[in-house]
């Protein structure tokens, strides 16, 4: 009888049922597809995120470079006596542009602290080729020298030098090949050869991303110089869309042999026991080494600017808001419309009373008849938001995601040109240093994945519906007196 | 079967009171059939609404064999509905949605009976008030006469001590009026129904065996035209 009664009064009202459910279905669908697109946003800054220090990194550890630190990029240039204009010149240096410099032991500091799953350092470096004639100069003020290039003027006053110079450059990574967990190159998959073994960790070989490779023409067994010494490529690596990875990977040891920075190291990768553990070994870390630069994927997370974190916003903020209001919305009318159900249905509850109906019965047939359009509208509402997911993901553009970091170095390749010069036997010669807080710029397809989370939240959300609705009338329908029901004029 | 002893109701109209039923003593023995008249507003459909258990009298007792409807609580109250009165109404106050088999069946519901048995039940009931080849017809599609006979079905199937019809034949034509009231009297007389019925019509009154009259609340009961003989015997 239940069920033959709530079928026949469900199509007896079918209209009203119907709006219902196409209310509840559009704040499902709306839901759905901001919770999707939600995710799809969090899919693309954490493909941001892990492009620009690999998989499975929590913490990095990164210290700003100090006046004169780091490798000095004099190019040899520096208070040499007799290096006048005209000399030839062919340097081929690796240097550390960006980043201060840590010691080798703090890795092993960090990897003993509490919550700390692993801890590998690296080196980020460039390598930079300088080749021509050293221009000669007439300077007329004391202006700074231009930049290199043949027949570059200088910037600043009156300046001006005869000469050509010719500069590449391209990133270099030392990579830690006893942990291989952690670092840039964990998020990569070879392509062709192989990767590095432990047995590597001091011979010249390298592994080259599949983008430089092609650039450059370099396949498994190519030879390449990096300062002045031959590596040979033994693998092709792709790194996840979007990310800006190193040209290069060399073994740590041969990095830090060829930039003179033995037994130190620019960037710590630290991976935590478990996500909870984060904040609290990224504190442990800023107490043990006060002066480096922890920076963890929240707090990379933060610095996202562009379309991606507009996206993001427009997601979480104007796009939850406003699915929860459409949703409340829904749920008031249903709520409404069924307690006007009740209303016009006075008498008939009235008669079952009569008949000895217990005010639950009559109460739960009333929830039924709306749980029944909420389950409706939900699974309306269901494949209302994969249907809305999958126009989010056919016509969203890429995004961009820019991030401020201390760690990257710009993108090498042929001909960038290098900073100024210092004058002959001036200090501090050699390309000038990038920023200290390079900003790095991505591109992202987003997508907005429906998760079975997502569409047990529909299921919920639409039973709730039900009930909240239901319940509204069914107060209305047990509060009647069977008296005052039987009186009513219809 | 009933005694009710000074039993009053009261309405707040407003700021001043109605006194709807202003001290009424009645005794109704098994298987007697009152039939009350009185003009409108006088206090019937409240009476029988107070002897239903419908609504709560605000003073006095009203006891049905042994249990007082006036002081019992709400789902005592609706249990003895279930299983022991049946009520006919005016304008049928059949379910709309349901046809007139499952019409029958709601009021096998609260007794927790079986689908099927309440199926078969309600199958005989129709047969038993000529309607046993309308049982899949809905409200709409039947005549005042054969919804009210539906209605009758519905009172009766769960052989209930008390039949209690308010104007029964209030909506219906003459002729089919008459067919009712034969029914019913029937039913009364075959099933030895305690039978109370509120009624305009004298035609209709002047069946019964006692003949009560409500005025400004209060109830004079006065002899029927039915003689005594055809009064059904004790249970």
């Amino acid at each position: 009888m239940f069920f033959t009664y709530l079928r026949r009064e469900l199509r007896r009202r079918r209209r009203q049922a119907s709006f219902i459910a196409v209310g509840i279905a559009v704040g499902i669908g709306l839901v759905i597809t901001v919770t999707a697109a939600s995710s799809g946003v969090k899919d693309a800054q954490g493909r941001v995120l892990h492009a620009l220090y690999g998989v499975g990194t929590d913490v990095t550890v990164t210290k700003s470079p100090s006046a004169g630190s780091g490798r000095p990029a004099g190019f040899g240039f520096r208070g040499r006596s007799g290096a006048s204009g005209g000399t030839k010149i062919n340097a081929d240096s690796l240097v550390s542009l960006s980043l201060g410099t840590l010691s080798g032991s703090s890795v092993t500091s960090i990897s003993r602290l509490h919550g700390v799953s692993t801890a590998a350092g690296g080196l980020t470096l460039t390598d930079m080729k300088i080749s021509g004639k050293i221009p000669s100069f007439s300077s007329t003020s004391g202006g700074t020298p231009g930049g290199g290039g043949s027949g570059g003027g200088g910037s600043g006053g009156g300046t001006s030098f005869r000469g050509s110079i010719k500069s590449s450059s391209f990133t270099v990574s030392g990579v830690d090949l006893s942990t291989g967990s952690v670092g840039p190159l964990s998020s990569g998959k070879i392509k062709s050869g192989s990767t590095f073994s432990t047995a590597d960790a001091h011979t010249d070989v390298a592994v080259v991303d599949a983008n430089y490779a092609t650039q450059k023409k370099l396949t498994v067994g190519s030879t390449m110089t990096i300062a002045k010494k031959t590596f040979k490529v033994i693998g092709i690596v792709t790194v996840p869309q979007g990310s800006s990875p190193p040209d290069v990977y060399i073994p740590l040891a041969q990095a830090q042999s060829l930039a003179s920075m033995t037994g130190k190291v620019n960037t710590i990768y630290v991976a935590a026991a478990s996500a909870s553990d984060i904040s609290a070994v990224s504190k442990e870390i800023s107490g043990l080494l006060p002066k480096a630069t922890v920076t963890t994927s929240s707090d990379l997370a933060n610095e996202v600017t562009g379309s991606l974190s507009s996206a993001s916003s427009l997601a979480n903020n104007l796009g939850k808001w406003l699915a929860v209001a459409v949703l409340v919305a829904a749920f008031l009318l249903a709520s409404l419309l069924t307690m006007s159900a009740v209303s016009r249905r006075v008498r008939e509850f009235g008669t079952l009373k009569a008949l000895g109906w217990p005010s639950g019965r009559i109460v739960r047939q009333v929830m039924g008849e709306s749980v029944t359009v909420g389950i409706i509208g939900g699974i309306a509402g269901v494949v209302l938001g994969f249907a809305g997911a999958a126009v989010v993901s056919k016509v969203a553009p890429s995004l961009t995601a820019t991030v401020g970091q201390t760690q990257s170095a710009t993108a090498g390749g042929s001909g960038a040109a290098a900073g100024g010069f210092g004058p002959p036997g001036g200090a501090g010669g050699g390309p000038a240093r990038g920023a200290a807080s390079a900003t790095h710029t991505v591109a992202v397809h987003l997508t907005a994945p429906v998760t079975l989370g997502a569409v047990l939240l529909a299921v919920v959300l639409a039973l709730a519906g039900g009930l909240i609705a239901g319940s509204f009338g069914g107060w209305r329908a047990a509060r009647l007196r069977p008296a005052a029901a039987l009186s009513r004029v219809e | 079967m009933y005694k009710l002893s000074n039993v009053t109701k009261d309405y707040q109209n407003g700021r001043s009171t109605v006194h709807a039923l202003a001290g009424v003593d009645l005794t109704l023995g098994d298987g007697e059939w009152l039939a009350i008249q009185g003009p409108t507003g006088h206090g019937k459909s409240t009476l029988l609404q107070v002897l239903g258990g419908l609504d709560r009298p605000t003073s006095g007792v009203v006891d049905l064999d042994g249990q007082d409807l006036a002081t019992m609580r709400e789902s005592q109250v609706t249990k003895v509905r279930a299983t022991s009165i049946g009520f006919i109404f005016q304008t049928f106050n059949l379910i709309p949605t349901l046809n007139a088999e499952e019409n029958v069946e709601v009021a096998l519901v609260p007794m927790g009976i079986a689908a099927r048995e309440r199926r078969e039940r309600s199958a005989a009931a129709l047969d038993s008030v000529g309607l046993g080849e309308r049982m899949r017809h809905l409200p709409s599609e039947l005549s005042g006469g054969q919804q009210q006979r539906v209605a009758i079905a519905r009172a009766l199937i769960k052989q209930p001590k008390v039949l209690l019809a308010d104007e029964p034949t209030g909506n219906l034509d003459e002729g089919t009026r008459d067919d009712i009231m034969k029914l019913l009297e029937k039913l009364w007389q075959d099933r030895e129904l305690t039978l109370v019925l509120v009624t305009h019509d004298s035609q209709v009154a002047r069946r019964a065996q006692r003949l009560g009259l409500m005025s400004q609340g209060r109830l004079s009961i006065q002899p029927g035209a039915r003689p005594p003989s055809d009064v059904p015997a004790a249970r």
